[in-house]
Formats: C-alpha cells, sequence, structure tokens
C-alpha cells in the first residue's frame, strides 16, 4: 500500500475509541434524565457531577481525534 | 482556503527576535493575549468591587457570583481546611476561563491550545499538591499510595498502579484542556472553509454554503458551553487532587 493510503486508514483507526465514548455518553445522559425524572429535587446536586462526567467521558474521544490528527498530518 | 491550523501559530510581535541564553524570549501574540487576559481580569475585578455597596449593581454581582462559585466548588471537594487555596484555585480558573472564553473572539489567540501553557498549569498543581504533603504530612505522604483496607497480598500490584496513575495526572489534566481547545478551534475553522468553498463555487450550491454556516453558528454555542466547562473540569480537578493531600488518612 501507498503511504498516503495507510496514513489515512491509521487515522481512521485511532478513531475507533469513539464506539466506547458514544455508548459511554449515552449511558451518562440516560441515568442522569432517569435520576432527574424519578427525583426531580436532585437535579441541583446531580447538574454537576453529570457535568464532570460528560467532560471526563468527552476528553477522551478528544485525545482519540488528537491522536488521528498526528497520524494524519504529522507522522 | 486557509489552513485550519493557521490559527495556532506563534509569531513575535517584535521584528527583532529577543534572545537570551538560546531561548527566544520576544513578545508574542500568545503574551499579548495572556496580557489583555491579566489586564482584563484585575481591572473588572477592582472596578467591580470598589463602591462595595450593601445592595450590589450590576458588576459586582457578577464578580460575587464568580467568587461564591469557586468558593462553593472549594468547600464542596476540599472542606473547611480548603479554604486557604482559594486563592489558587480562583486564580487558577481565571487564567483557564479567560484563556478559553478570549480564544472565541474572532482573530484573537487562544493561549490554552498550547500544551506549554496547559502542561505548565497542571505540573504547578503537581508539585504543589506534592510539595504540600511532603511539608504537611512528612514521610507518611507516601501512604497516598496505599489505600486502606487492602490485602497485603494484592499490595505489589495495588502500589504501582497506585504511584502510575498519581504521576499520570499532570499530563492528563492537560492533555485535556489543549486537545479540547484544539479540536474545537480546527472543528469551527473547518466548517467555515466548507461554507467558504461552497459559496466560491457559484450557481445553486452557493445557497447551500449556508448550511455549513448555520451549523457553524450552533457550534460555536457549543464552544463556548465546552471553553467553560473545561475551565470548569480543570479547577474542580485541581480540587480534588489538593484533597487527596490535605485530608490524607481520613
Amino acid at each position: 500500500m501507498e503511504l498516503e493510503a495507510v496514513k489515512l486508514l491509521a487515522g481512521a483507526i485511532a478513531l475507533l475509541p469513539l464506539i466506547g465514548v458514544g455508548i459511554g455518553l449515552g449511558l451518562i445522559f440516560a441515568s442522569y434524565n432517569e435520576a432527574v425524572g424519578r427525583n426531580p429535587n436532585a437535579a441541583e446536586l446531580l447538574d454537576k457531577k453529570y457535568f464532570l462526567a460528560f467532560a471526563l467521558t468527552e476528553a477522551l474521544a478528544i485525545f482519540a481525534l488528537l491522536i488521528s490528527l498526528y497520524l494524519v498530518f504529522v507522522g | 482556503m486557509a489552513n485550519p491550523i493557521h490559527q495556532f501559530e506563534i509569531y513575535s510581535l517584535t521584528d527583532k527576535h529577543f534572545v537570551l541564553g538560546g531561548l527566544d524570549l520576544s513578545y508574542t501574540n500568545s503574551s499579548l493575549w495572556m496580557t489583555i487576559a491579566v489586564v482584563f481580569s484585575t481591572m473588572f475585578l477592582t472596578m467591580a468591587m470598589r463602591r462595595k455597596a450593601l445592595v450590589p449593581g450590576r458588576m459586582q454581582v457578577f464578580a460575587e457570583s464568580i467568587y461564591g462559585f469557586v468558593a462553593n466548588m472549594i468547600r464542596e471537594n476540599i472542606g473547611s481546611k480548603g479554604r486557604q487555596y482559594f486563592p489558587l484555585i480562583f486564580t487558577l480558573f481565571i487564567v483557564v476561563l479567560l484563556g478559553n472564553m478570549l480564544g472565541m473572539l474572532p482573530y484573537s489567540f487562544t493561549y490554552t491550545s498550547h500544551i506549554i501553557v496547559t502542561a505548565a498549569l497542571a505540573f504547578l498543581i503537581f508539585f504543589i499538591v506534592v510539595l504540600i504533603g511532603l511539608f504537611k504530612h512528612g514521610f507518611h505522604f507516601f501512604s497516598l499510595f496505599l489505600p486502606p483496607g487492602v490485602p497485603w497480598w494484592l499490595m505489589p500490584l495495588i502500589v504501582p498502579i497506585e504511584i502510575m496513575s498519581f504521576m499520570i495526572r499532570p499530563v492528563t489534566l492537560s492533555v485535556r484542556l489543549f486537545a479540547n481547545m484544539i479540536a474545537g478551534h480546527i472543528m469551527l475553522k473547518v466548517f467555515a472553509g466548507f461554507s467558504v468553498g461552497m459559496m466560491a463555487a457559484g450557481g445553486l450550491i452557493t445557497l447551500g454554503g449556508l448550511g455549513p454556516m448555520l451549523f457553524n453558528s450552533v457550534l460555536i454555542g457549543f464552544e463556548f458551553l465546552i471553553a467553560f466547562l473545561q475551565a470548569y473540569v480543570f479547577t474542580i480537578l485541581s480540587c480534588i487532587y489538593l484533597k487527596d493531600t490535605v485530608e490524607l488518612g481520613h
């Protein structure tokens, strides 16, 4: 295979963690909504934890994106 | 079409480079935006709190709510012992928040999008945590790597893992902020590039250029959320790391 093609493939493979991050974010949204639906008074308490969990999970996707960009444009 | 990475370029604002001992210490665009952040935050906070009214005005309410936000975060995460770290945490929050927010201005520069800046902040926190731990608890500080209630035969496995997860903290802390900023700004510029390319195509495709533009306006709102959220996450994680040493053995 040509070097360009391999680079693009490597970049695509490096984005595979997005599957897991997608599932994880879905679980976070789902459980947050379920918890608030069951007990609306807890929303204020849960908001901060929910945003923290969201940002920590989303960061993993961004790490993968960074590796992918590195493979395609720098490596 | 302009390169989406081009916006992160650092250049000297003066023609003559100021080199000291092999290091280029020129005044760059990054330094300029850091200066703007420092001047802006100092001016805003002193102006807002100058009158100290009992019934606060608009600016005073805003300044007090930022104070209350950070003080609340410290109280919830570190506890009453964390009050003495308030200046550190507050400064950290303002620096990161203004870095992210000023980066959303057109033609500006996001200084948090460079790993050297975020890594410097994260390693500052890391060394503060280690030094406070060593001064406060002495040799007892190393019990941080030994969670209580672990059976003795698991220790050879748990202790290296704990040490590694402690050492990796500044890396993840800095890379999270820097990667979020860089990815968000690249995404904005890529969609703007789609719009420009379609508008330049002529004919019916010109109208199609509105699509990416509308999507870009949604993305800008999302970027503001991320800018605030990442500043919040950076400070709250610093709080959590500080708590580990402040409340050692509780």
